[in-house]
């Protein structure tokens, strides 16, 4: 059984006066030990929500979320607030995007990394912090015992994220979930965050959900990749079959977008046409037909269900064929 | 993007259209309510001369702080540059004032990048466009005026109903296109774009790098890119420049700097923007380099990059300031063992990360430089 079984997640916003809006739609996938599972997609795909939600971060009020996410067999959306809150930060961890805002600017680093210790750990006084302070060290925050008694705002934003990292990374949880934790940071510092997350990957165990738009980092770090589109995941493939081949005519248009370092110079970029605003509702068709170079009737009259297609799965009517994708993935 | 002129022809025959000359931008740190003492500078540019061509693009890349947007303004005077000159062809935009400088602004507009912030929510995508073209006389009648409206719009590609809309009725991709064409408005020569593209989606993204590729062609515009994503900057740039910490440390052709970078920051850099490719990414070597950016208020001696630098030597590197030289033709380098480096002589050691700090001047620091705004002004 896999560490993480997330089946037909669906989380429905409804404000009042307001069309109910569905940011994921019917979401299912697996996360074993170990493995690192990347959820791609542009703003407004559902990926943030997809992981607030396995996290019960979302607020009760005014939120519907549907289907199961279960961990190591227990339903994580059935769980009391007291009971979820026990488990995060123990066997779930997270690392947001923006760690000045996630980090509390008032409380000293030391105390925030040691209050895990102290909540889940009942560790104390002196031996908790040098477990901060070991901690701190293992993510490659320089000079640690002196951190400890300084506060977020004169930290640079690499080592902020990387205190955010401790603070998750404090109880060994068995699962870490990273919503685009480098997309605030410069590349070099990226760099130095994504082999880290790696480098702990491999060290401990640990899964790791990865949250990202930049199909560059999926490229080094995630095994297995899910593109989400309107809320759906399009397309699930190893890295190396999504790479080389994508076969989603949306996933397909992304890495035509991306000018690429290593592309020989001239090459135009073949963008996708439209904007997210364009999509229809799942409902009568594909929410992304409207943008599709492949679209045809079938596409704006039924929706595609999430089908086996080759080692991954798909969910088109018309996709990419396999003999252009290869060509185009190899250029 | 192509330039008019080939590689081998770089004499004096090439246009030069925008000429930087040892360009200085400090900002003074206050301290005090009521003395209002300056404690110090933030170097944000640092002496930086470049030339750029006219018909080319030019991209500036660098990590935040790096000064790369501060440039382009002082550039543009929407900065005042603190010593150093900026010749738009054979006018010197740094000693220019009022009514010349106001004129000089029509050949020179902005794009920047977050486009939803850089437009007038109350104001009409038309009152938008037509705003600079009333500030430099260019609306001359109702009907030339509107004609103009549409052929810009088309060429940005909005449709026409766009211009009684307003900014907030667009998505992000089509927000950056008003932003465009409102710099399209006055005939600019030079477009100075600073991130166009880096709050926008992927997809969306690529739409708007191929209509500033497509701009470029039909109206003959000359672009300064400023960004931080060097896949971008290679794709559209046809010359590039580097800069780390106020200085430029590296400038060449897109293609020298990407096959042969010589600076070692350049190199690190390269090595480590994610590539879209899992067997690039599984072979790839990274240089990671240790550390964060040190303070431009406090900027290391010598080499600035000495701090974070795998390559560094014992001597000169942080002692000595590098002049950015000519390499070879065509590609400009500051650093004093870049021939060692390239030809292997020089090994990468690893280098400790050191305490960077964030707010890095203190009142008790010792003050270098001049004790008073007025005193580098003169």
């Amino acid at each position: 059984m896999a560490l993480l079984e997330v089946r037909d997640l669906s989380v429905v916003f409804q404000r009042k006066g307001e069309k109910p809006f569905t940011a994921v739609d019917g979401v299912s996938f697996d996360v074993d030990p170990g493995q690192t599972v990347g959820l791609v997609g542009e703003s407004g795909c559902g990926k943030s929500v997809t992981s607030l939600a396995i996290m019960g971060l979302l607020p009760r009020r005014g939120n519907r979320v549907g289907g199961t996410a279960t961990f190591e067999g227990t339903n994580l959306l059935s769980l009391s607030d007291n009971q979820m809150r026990e488990r995060r930060g123990r066997d779930l961890g997270m690392v947001f995007q923006d760690p000045l805002s996630s980090l509390n600017p008032v409380i000293s680093i030391g105390l925030q990394v040691t209050e895990v210790l102290q909540r889940h750990r009942g560790m104390k006084g002196d031996a908790a912090k040098r477990k901060a302070a070991e901690l701190l060290d293992k993510v490659g925050i320089p000079d640690p015992t002196r951190r400890l008694s300084e506060y977020p705002h004169q930290l640079s934003g690499g080592m902020r994220q990387r205190a955010l990292i401790a603070i998750a990374l404090a109880c060994a949880p068995r699962l870490l979930i990273a919503d685009e934790p480098t997309t605030a940071l410069d590349v070099t510092i990226q760099a130095q965050i994504l082999s880290l997350l790696k480098e702990l990957v491999t060290d401990t165990g640990t899964a790791l959900v990865m949250i990202t738009h930049d199909l560059g980092v999926v490229a080094g770090l995630c095994d297995e990749v899910n593109v989400l589109y309107g809320g759906k995941i399009v397309e699930r493939a190893e890295r190396h079959a999504l790479f080389n081949h994508a076969r989603h005519p949306y996933t397909h248009g992304l890495l035509g977008s991306i000018p690429r370092l290593d592309a020989p110079k001239g090459e135009k970029l073949v963008p996708i046409k439209g904007s997210v605003s364009d999509n229809i509702p799942w409902d009568n068709g594909c929410a992304f037909a409207p943008r599709c170079p492949n679209a045809i009737d079938d596409c704006r009259q039924t929706m595609p269900v999430l089908e086996t297609d080759g080692p991954g799965q798909l969910r088109c009517h018309n996709p990419v064929e396999l003999a252009d994708a290869v060509r185009e993935g190899a250029r | 993007m192509t330039t008019a002129e080939s590689a081998g022809t770089q004499e004096s025959t090439v246009d030069t259209l925008v000429s930087i000359q040892d360009l200085k931008v400090h900002f003074p740190i206050k301290r005090g309510v009521v003395l209002d003492r300056t404690v110090g500078y933030v170097y944000a540019v640092d002496g930086v001369t470049l030339e750029v061509k006219r018909g080319e693009t030019y991209g500036l890349v660098g990590e935040s702080g790096c000064g790369k947007t501060t440039l382009g303004r002082g550039l543009l005077r929407l900065v005042e540059p603190t010593s150093g000159h900026a010749w738009f062809e054979d006018v010197d935009l740094a000693t220019l004032k009022g009514e010349r400088l106001r004129k000089m602004r029509r050949r020179m507009q902005m794009v920047f990048q977050d486009p939803l912030s850089s437009l007038d929510p109350r104001q009409s995508v038309e009152s938008i466009l037509v705003e600079g073209m009333r500030a430099h006389d260019l609306d001359k009648s109702k009907e030339s005026t509107r004609r103009r409206l549409l052929e810009l719009l088309d060429a940005v590609g909005l449709p026409s109903t766009s211009l009684r809309k307003y900014p907030h009725e667009f998505s992000g991709g089509q927000r950056q296109r008003i932003g465009i064409a409102r710099a399209l408005t006055v005939e600019p020569d030079l477009i100075v774009a600073d991130e166009p593209v880096s709050a926008l989606d992927v997809s969306v993204q690529a739409q708007v790098i191929n209509l500033l590729e497509d701009l470029q062609n039909e109206f003959g515009l000359t672009y300064l890119v400023i960004a931080h994503d060097l896949a971008v900057v290679r794709h559209i740039s046809d010359r590039v420049g580097v800069m780390y910490l106020g200085g430029l440390v590296e400038e060449a052709t897109s293609d020298a700097l990407y096959a042969e970078p010589l600076h070692p920051y350049t190199r690190a850099l390269l090595s480590a923007v994610p590539v879209p490719d899992p067997e690039v990414e599984d072979a790839r070597e990274r240089i990671l380099l240790a550390g964060d950016l040190p303070s431009p208020a406090n900027p290391p001696t010598g080499c600035r990059f000495h701090t974070r630098c795998p390559w560094k030597q014992e001597e000169l590197c942080d002692t000595d300031r590098p002049e950015l030289r000519e390499f070879r033709p065509g590609h400009r380098v500051a650093c004093h063992y870049a021939e060692d480096i390239l030809a292997g002589r020089i090994q990468p050691h690893e280098v400790r990360a050191e305490l960077v700090e964030e707010h890095g001047i203190s009142p008790d620091m010792p003050l270098v430089g001049p004790a008073s705004v007025t005193e580098v002004l003169e």
